[in-house]
């Protein structure tokens, strides 16, 4: 989500100023690259982390929504709940195999990311402490995420410019289910609007951030830029989405936590007090509230998971060689 | 242990259409390389019928020599209609 996926990317290529020049051309003449395509090595590196991180945010973003499935308040929640962390599976399953066409394997990315190489999205590292949240994460959350898309269906590079438009499609159920929770709290008991107000406030700041790092400290958004990977800067992005999001909240009745949060006639948006950049860095590095236990669940999921695959694939293996015998 | 195999995956959204290449998965084997598809690509009633192929057994034309392979349809113009001088008092052909 995720242009946090760009953290770390490393855009340098070292091929002759006339390959890149040329494969410069198909981008700005718009042509979509094609995994079998020449390119460089720059973008290729670029687009597996970015892909291979953003599979990896849909992955972990099952686990804080997943701690309420059994939790909902009624079962009209749970089977929506658990149609939209069912979605994020799928999401990750797309972009995975986006990513595979550019010749890495689904084990190295798993890998990565189990031992702290390939990053995901900072807003999975913080709890889910009331149903309230689930609330907030549809909304904001997934609202942030379709800011994001959106853009990337235009991505240069085919496999993920079409995952993304799968993805687009499924997200405005995730982001309306978690605003009608949202509604539906407000409208409810004091004890329900303070917990979604709680939750406002909990999920306001971290939602900001998922854009990743302000224009003047994002080392990799040019390239990105000019390669048409990336259509519009993390702060355009982050913009976008607080003057979409500030009238709905005052729909809602609550209060964004910005005491700085005003209206600019002049620019058309809203100005915004400061982001804690420290707390940013220091998410994503592994030091938020959650960081350890989403990568154990990770980890474990993977460990006790491998017996399966080993018996799928041996029972596979001898079926095969069963139906060889048969047919000589 | 290798690593789980891979397949393309092909949905036909309602009978009358083809079937589309959308995406791939991995699966030990095309049973359950089917049913994976089913879940990944089908929730919201997107096919109909669903084909899995191992992406191995697929055979592609290399990009790079795109011009060469495709150069003999660029010259033939009389493959085309409008080719051909027809009077308009002939009416439509
Ligand atoms: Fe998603
Ligand atoms: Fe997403
Ligand atoms: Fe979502």
């Amino acid at each position: 989500m995720y242009s946090q996926g760009l953290i770390g990317a490393d855009g340098r290529s070292e091929e002759t100023p006339e390959f890149l020049a040329a494969f410069q051309a198909r981008i700005d003449a718009e042509e979509k690259i094609e995994p079998k395509d020449a390119m460089p090595e720059g973008y290729r590196r670029t687009l597996i982390r970015q892909i291979g991180q953003h599979a990896h945010s849909e992955i972990v973003g099952m686990l804080p929504e997943g701690n309420w499935i059994t939790r909902a308040p009624s079962l009209k929640r749970k089977a929506a709940l658990l149609a939209k962390v069912q979605d994020e599976g799928g999401h990750g399953l797309y972009l995975y195999s986006a990513a595979e066409t550019l010749g890495v394997t689904r084990d190295e990315m798993t890998e990565e990311l189990l031992d702290g190489r390939a990053k995901y999205s900072s807003i999975f590292n913080y709890p889910t402490l009331s149903w309230a949240d689930i609330g907030c994460i549809g909304w904001l959350v997934d609202g942030a995420a379709i800011m994001n898309q959106i853009p990337l269906c235009r991505c240069s590079f085919g496999p993920y410019a079409r995952a993304m438009i799968r993805v687009c499609k499924e997200e405005s159920f995730h982001q309306r289910q978690g605003y009608e929770i949202m509604l539906t709290l407000t409208r409810g008991t004091e004890a329900q609007k303070e917990m979604a107000q709680d939750a406002l406030d909990r999920w306001w700041w971290p939602s900001l951030m998922m854009f990743g790092p302000s224009d003047a400290d994002s080392q990799h958004s040019d390239q990105s830029m000019a390669w048409k990977i990336k259509r519009f800067t993390n702060d355009e992005l982050r913009q976008k989405f607080i003057d979409a999001t500030v009238p709905q909240a005052e729909y809602l009745g609550l209060k964004v936590p910005d005491p700085e949060l005003a209206w600019n006639a002049e620019k058309n948006g809203y100005d915004h007090g400061p982001i804690d950049w420290d707390e940013f860095w220091r998410v994503v590095k592994g030091g938020g509230p959650m960081n350890r236990e989403r990568i154990a669940a990770r980890r474990k999921a993977w460990e006790e998971g491998a017996w399966v695959r080993e018996a799928a694939l041996a029972h596979a293996e001898k079926r095969a060689a069963r139906t060889a015998v048969a047919a000589e | 242990m290798g690593e789980t195999p891979l397949w393309e995956v092909f949905i036909r959204p309602r009978n009358g259409l083809a079937h589309k290449h959308v995406g791939s998965l991995h699966g030990a084997d095309a049973e359950l390389a089917l049913s994976a598809a089913r879940d990944v690509y089908t929730r919201r009633g997107e096919g109909g019928s669903i084909w899995v192929v191992p992406s191995a057994a697929i055979t592609a034309s290399d990009p790079a020599h795109a011009d060469e392979m495709f150069d003999p349809t660029a010259d033939k113009i009389y493959r085309h209609p409008t080719f051909y001088d027809i009077p308009d008092d002939v009416g439509h052909m």
